[in-house]
């Protein structure tokens, strides 16, 4: 099977409906077949939240929640502690988090001994960029570099035709800067 | 030339209503078909489409302002879930009766209540005798290619009965998909420009709508309706013919998947139907001959298509989205025995009710499924006819 999941652990507000979807609006881009969706339930500012993306070279047929993804991202740092945010995580699987703690020490905190784990301080980058504590754009770059399912280049694309109307030059480039410090500043280990 | 764009189930619609451009939308907005109305409304802003959007303060004067659009010889389209449907029912039977070639997409959502905003289908099966065609998509490519279809099949001269263009509440009305979107021109065309049917304002030929109609005539009239969606089963053929030849895409009543050798089958519609597909691939690996139907247009209710699909089949289970208390099963399950009842030889069906209000439906719920299939077939157990699918009850 050459389907890839990814499920998004984020709070209400941090955007992670929106990466799950640029992501996967990137992805369909290159030719590949793509789903992105959230988990609905009574959304408030602050309340956790799951959104999913499904990438893959056939059509996509399944149209349940992900169960079993490959790679878990995980946008709130608080969470690690909130949630099992390794639920049906493989051993092949990759955790990407934004924290700024060091992947050993998110190994520790989640009890995840396989795979790969990521960390990155997204909302520290989103500040310095976008002057916001958005995490969701930075996310995408840090998932960039653990799986290049799309190039930068393709994905500032699709950011752009998004963004450049709706917040302006400015703040689009503020993101795509952002994207490509954390594809830089991702620890892996 | 197509391109594919990514579209949500909702936006799929917004963007076939655009290139249809009606005369009249009248809508009141209700999650999870919000995004229809919304991204519909930008259009009508924007100045892309010319249509009159009424926006009214009810659901009931949505379709009782359609109905008078639609008398008056307007193209007319509406959008609707759940308790929008409910609180317009009133008119949905009058639009139908009056013979209003209304387009209606209509995303599924669970009935109140409990009050729930996902996904099941006891909206629309409610309306199943509301004298409305219902076609029910699987995902946000057939949402775009059936509404556009629906125009067409509205306004057919032996057809005249509005149309709902059912598909799953958040499941594929906000799931984003690579939709492939059709040129403006080629859907105009297929569209074509509308002649209404004997319209109020056509005062050279005045007409009557909405009459009082007693023990006079009122039955020869519901009889008519009956014969409209019967003949609804012989003009569709001709409409779904020019779509493949203007667009590609060839449909049909029904969807059949791995079904002409299949022992055990699955009956579903909408979006579950993906799934079941998913899950007959990894049985078929397996070499265990399991199939899927899933009805596309339930009204008409293609019923000989049907039986011959599912007639070689050992033993089939009808996946219902929706209740029909204390009756013999859910709706597409009682319909679908009915049909094959008058059969010498006739599979094994049961029913299973799933996935009320947005109770999310995994492969190892299919799975199950079919093993249950499996099991009856080599009579190790007899089955209850009727079982709730993913209840943790």
């Amino acid at each position: 099977m050459t389907m890839i999941e990814i499920r998004w652990h984020g709070r209400g507000g941090q955007g992670a409906k929106t990466a799950s979807q640029f992501l996967g609006e990137a992805s369909l881009g290159t030719g590949k077949y793509i789903q992105a969706f959230p988990e609905y339930g009574p959304e408030r500012a602050g309340a956790p939240m799951r959104a999913y993306t499904r990438i893959s070279d056939e059509p996509i047929y399944i149209h349940s929640s992900v169960t079993n993804p490959e790679i878990v991202v995980v946008i709130d740092p608080t969470l690690v502690e909130a949630i099992d945010v390794t639920e049906g995580l493989g051993d092949e699987g990759v955790l990407l988090v934004n924290t700024d703690k060091s992947p050993g020490e998110i190994r520790k905190a989640t009890g995840f001994k396989k795979g790969k784990v990521g960390t990155v301080d997204a909302t520290r980058i989103a500040l310095e960029t976008l002057k916001l504590p958005m995490p969701n754009m930075p996310m995408l770059g840090a998932l960039l570099k653990v799986n290049s399912l799309v190039t930068i280049d393709q994905l500032s694309e699709r950011v752009k035709a998004k963004f450049l109307k709706k917040i302006g030059e400015e703040k689009t480039n503020a993101n795509l800067e952002g994207i490509k410090r954390a594809y830089n500043e991702v620890k892996i280990g | 030339m197509t391109k594919k764009i990514p579209l949500t189930g909702d936006q799929a619609v917004a963007y076939a209503m655009k290139q249809i451009d009606p005369d009249v939308v009248a809508a009141y907005p209700i999650t999870p078909q919000t995004a229809i109305v919304m991204s519909f409304s930008n259009y009508v802003a924007n100045g892309q489409v010319s249509t009159e959007i009424i926006a009214v303060e009810s659901e009931h004067s949505a379709m009782s302002a359609c109905v008078g659009a639609a008398a008056a010889g307007a193209r007319t389209m509406t959008a609707t879930s759940a308790n929008g449907l409910a609180l317009m029912w009133e008119i949905v039977y009058i639009a139908a009766s009056t013979r209003l070639p209304i387009v209606m997409p209509v995303v599924n959502r669970a009935l109140s209540g409990p009050i729930n905003i996902h996904c099941d289908h006891s909206d629309t099966m409610g309306a199943r005798d509301s004298g409305w065609i219902q076609i029910y998509c699987e995902n946000a490519q057939e949402v775009y290619e059936n509404t556009i279809l629906a125009v067409r099949v509205a306004e057919h001269k032996k057809i005249l009965l509005p149309v709902m263009v059912c598909q799953d509440g958040f499941i594929t009305s906000h799931g984003v998909e690579g939709v492939e979107v059709f040129e403006d021109k080629k859907v105009k065309d297929f569209i074509g420009e509308y002649k209404p049917d004997s319209p109020l304002l056509d005062i050279d030929n005045p007409s009557t709508y909405g009459p009082l109609d007693l023990q006079d005539y009122y039955f020869e009239h519901k009889r008519q309706e009956a014969e409209a969606m019967r003949s609804a089963l012989d003009a569709i053929p001709e409409i779904l013919k020019e779509f493949e030849k203007q667009f590609g895409t060839k449909y049909d009543f029904i969807e059949t998947y791995k079904l002409d050798d299949a022992e055990i089958v699955i009956v579903v519609l909408s979006s579950t139907a993906g799934t079941v597909k998913f899950v007959v691939d990894e049985l078929r690996q397996r070499g265990i001959k399991a199939g899927l139907l899933r009805p596309r247009i339930f009204r008409p209710f293609p019923k000989e298509k049907i039986i011959n699909a599912l007639k070689k089949a050992k033993a089939v289970a009808i996946l219902d989205r929706s209740d029909s208390f204390s009756a013999e099963g859910g709706p597409l399950y009682t319909e679908i025995k009915a049909a094959l009842y008058d059969l010498d030889i006739k599979p094994i069906m049961v029913n299973y009710i799933y996935g009320l209000g947005g109770r999310d439906i995994f492969p190892a719920d299919i799975n199950k499924v079919f093993e249950d299939l499996q099991k009856t077939v080599a009579a190790k157990f007899t089955l209850p006819k009727v079982n709730y699918l993913g209840s943790r009850e």
